[in-house]
């Protein structure tokens, strides 16, 4: 079985990035940058197939426009077999990436594409869509549970206060949501054996743009806090406040 | 006329969900101040009945896809249904509500048009004949003005955020569509929905949501929040924190690995607000926390904040607002 695993370099979530000098991009500069955290949990349920399968190939593929290889690298650490780095695209313009991706993927000829359910920097949820109609696969997204039975790919998906189940037939895309499984961290040994795994570097071919940013900035401030009270004393006053100046209740 | 607007309208089980009536008040705004027309694209089996509504939040056409094949959800046959009411309508902008289905819809009307998808707008403006969306990056801690460059625009609204009106036609024009049927229509179909948590109000959709944290230090006093939501009809949210610790499910964290919410009154219980808490709610219109610490960084962002102990206050704010609200 052939599982291909789609990765995207994004901030880390633990800072507040800046907004660049020319006023609609994020500022790299101070940025760490991170394995998308609901990638993971893809790399995590690709690896987790393959060794209950006990035979397969994990292929984990990367669109990066600065060419950085290090979340790839970190890809192949936790397990991922070999890695193929797109050069190009853009961080916010999705159909570019997904363009980009669909071009890799109809040679890596994957049973099933593992992709995150939404890259937490352009949080667009549209890459694995886009990917499934450039390849003519059947998708799920927000998946929770995943389960291969033969040809079938049993698909749990999170949707307002249910579920959806689906059964997708085999190859095809799956995007993965939190809860799915627990993503394990590298080992010493595997990353030692990351350096020497095969990383493909291709470099991207011009696509079309669709989208324009024309301008990107913090949200406007919230007025100071402000605070009503200690202890329950204050609760009266809250209950007040709420319904007569903010209304709300 | 100018760029005239489809709307897609979802329906779950023969009722329309309400953030949908919203995109269509947007849109028919919009349409107004452009000098174009607002149709809706309804999918699904038996909806015909569904138009009046629709109307009345400002469309001025409605194009029914009726067909037990669509009865339940199926992204291709959907968005092929979708797009064939846009070539109708002469549309160059779709807009959708950013919700489950819609955000999982857009992206393959993206792929069969051509085009890609402005995901959970918070704003939408007029700037010449561009129709710019405004939309929160990294979870809201930036926001991106996207234009198009290419048509269509695709646009998911993000629910809770853009006023619904009530002043259209209940008698909007209806056209009833019909498609071909063929087997990549129903690539990825829906086989069932499993119930998961019933009569819940849904935490992306509600107007007021109570949430907490590890202050409330076990999985059990999570019913103090159960109970001042039930009082107030709220949705319940939890933080990173008490999810990753397995206290409560993922379906509700709150923050940039959870859900983004922009309710009237989000109500924060004993959660500290780390950086990607406060960037899943803090576009709340008011923000009301409870927390022991006063240098909580919650409580710099908090319309309103009480220091003291969540087990005492929230109990107290619960009967309060019982005597109040049931009075």
């Amino acid at each position: 079985m052939i599982l291909a695993v789609c990765i995207k370099r994004v901030p880390d979530t633990n800072a507040r990035p800046q907004v660049a000098p020319d006023g609609k991009s994020i500022n790299p500069q101070g940025i760490e940058w991170v394995i998308n955290p609901y990638d993971e949990f893809a790399i995590e349920e690709a690896l987790r197939l393959k060794e209950k399968a006990g035979t397969g190939e994990v292929v984990g593929v990367s669109v990066d426009p600065d060419g950085n290889e290090s979340i790839l690298r970190k890809a192949l650490a936790m397990g991922v077999d070999r890695g193929i780095l797109v050069k190009g695209g853009s961080m916010f313009d999705g159909a570019v990436t997904a363009e980009l991706l669909a071009g890799v993927l109809k040679n890596v000829k994957a049973d099933l594409i593992l992709f995150g359910k939404q890259a937490v920097d352009s949080d667009s949820y549209q890459v694995p869509s886009l990917v499934a109609h450039h390849l003519g696969l059947p998708r799920a997204n927000v998946v929770t549970k995943l389960e291969i039975q033969g040809t079938k790919a049993v698909c749990r998906r999170q949707i307002e206060g249910n579920e959806e189940l689906l059964e997708l037939s085999t190859p095809c895309i799956v995007s993965c949501q939190k809860g799915l499984n627990e993503p394990r961290y590298p080992s010493l040994k595997g990353i030692m054996a990351a350096k020497k795994k095969p990383l493909e570097v291709l470099e991207a071919p011009p696509i079309e743009a669709r989208i324009e940013i024309l301008k990107m900035e913090p949200p406007p401030p919230r007025p100071p806090g402000r605070i009503v009270g200690k202890g329950r004393e204050a609760v009266p006053e809250l209950v007040r406040l709420l319904r007569e100046e903010a209304k709300v209740i | 006329m100018p760029d005239p607007i489809l709307v897609f309208v979802e329906q779950r089980d023969g009722k329309i969900k309400r953030p949908s009536l919203e995109a269509v008040s947007e849109a028919s705004r919009l349409a107004k101040a452009s000098g174009t027309s607002v149709s809706a694209a309804i999918v699904g089996s038996d909806v015909q009945a569904l138009a009046a509504d629709i109307g009345k939040a400002g469309a001025e056409k409605v194009y029914v896809i009726d067909d037990p094949r669509f009865k339940r959800y199926a992204a291709e046959g959907y968005a092929k249904a979708v797009v064939e009411a846009m070539r109708r309508a002469g549309a160059t902008r779709l807009f959708l509500a950013a919700t489950a289905m819609g955000k999982d819809l857009a992206p393959t009307i993206a792929g069969l048009t051509g085009s890609a998808v402005a995901t959970d707008c918070t704003e939408l403006k007029l700037d010449g004949d561009r129709l710019i969306g405004r939309r929160p990056v990294c979870a809201g801690k930036l926001f991106a003005d996207v234009a198009f460059k290419k048509s269509p625009g695709i646009y998911t609204l993000r629910p809770n955020v853009f006023p619904q009106s009530r002043d259209g036609s209940a008698t909007p024009a209806v056209e009833t569509l019909r498609l071909e049927a063929s087997d990549a229509d129903s690539r990825s179909p829906v086989k069932d929905v499993v119930a998961t948590a019933a009569g819940k109000v849904e935490l992306t959709e509600a107007s007021i949501v109570v949430s907490a944290g590890r202050g409330l230090s076990a999985p059990e006093h999570f019913k103090m929040r159960d109970e001042l939501a039930a009082v107030l009809g709220a949705a319940v949210g939890a933080s990173r924190a008490v999810v990753d610790a397995g206290w409560r499910p993922h379906a509700e964290q709150v923050g940039q690995t959870g859900k983004t919410v922009s309710p009237n009154l989000y109500i924060a219980i004993a959660v500290s607000g780390a950086i990607q808490h406060l960037a899943g709610m803090s576009s709340s219109k008011v923000i009301v926390a409870i927390n022991k610490d006063a240098d909580a960084p919650i409580f710099k962002i908090a319309n309103y904040g009480i220091v003291g102990d969540a087990f005492e206050v929230v109990p107290a704010l619960t009967e309060e607002l019982k005597r109040v609200l049931h009075h």
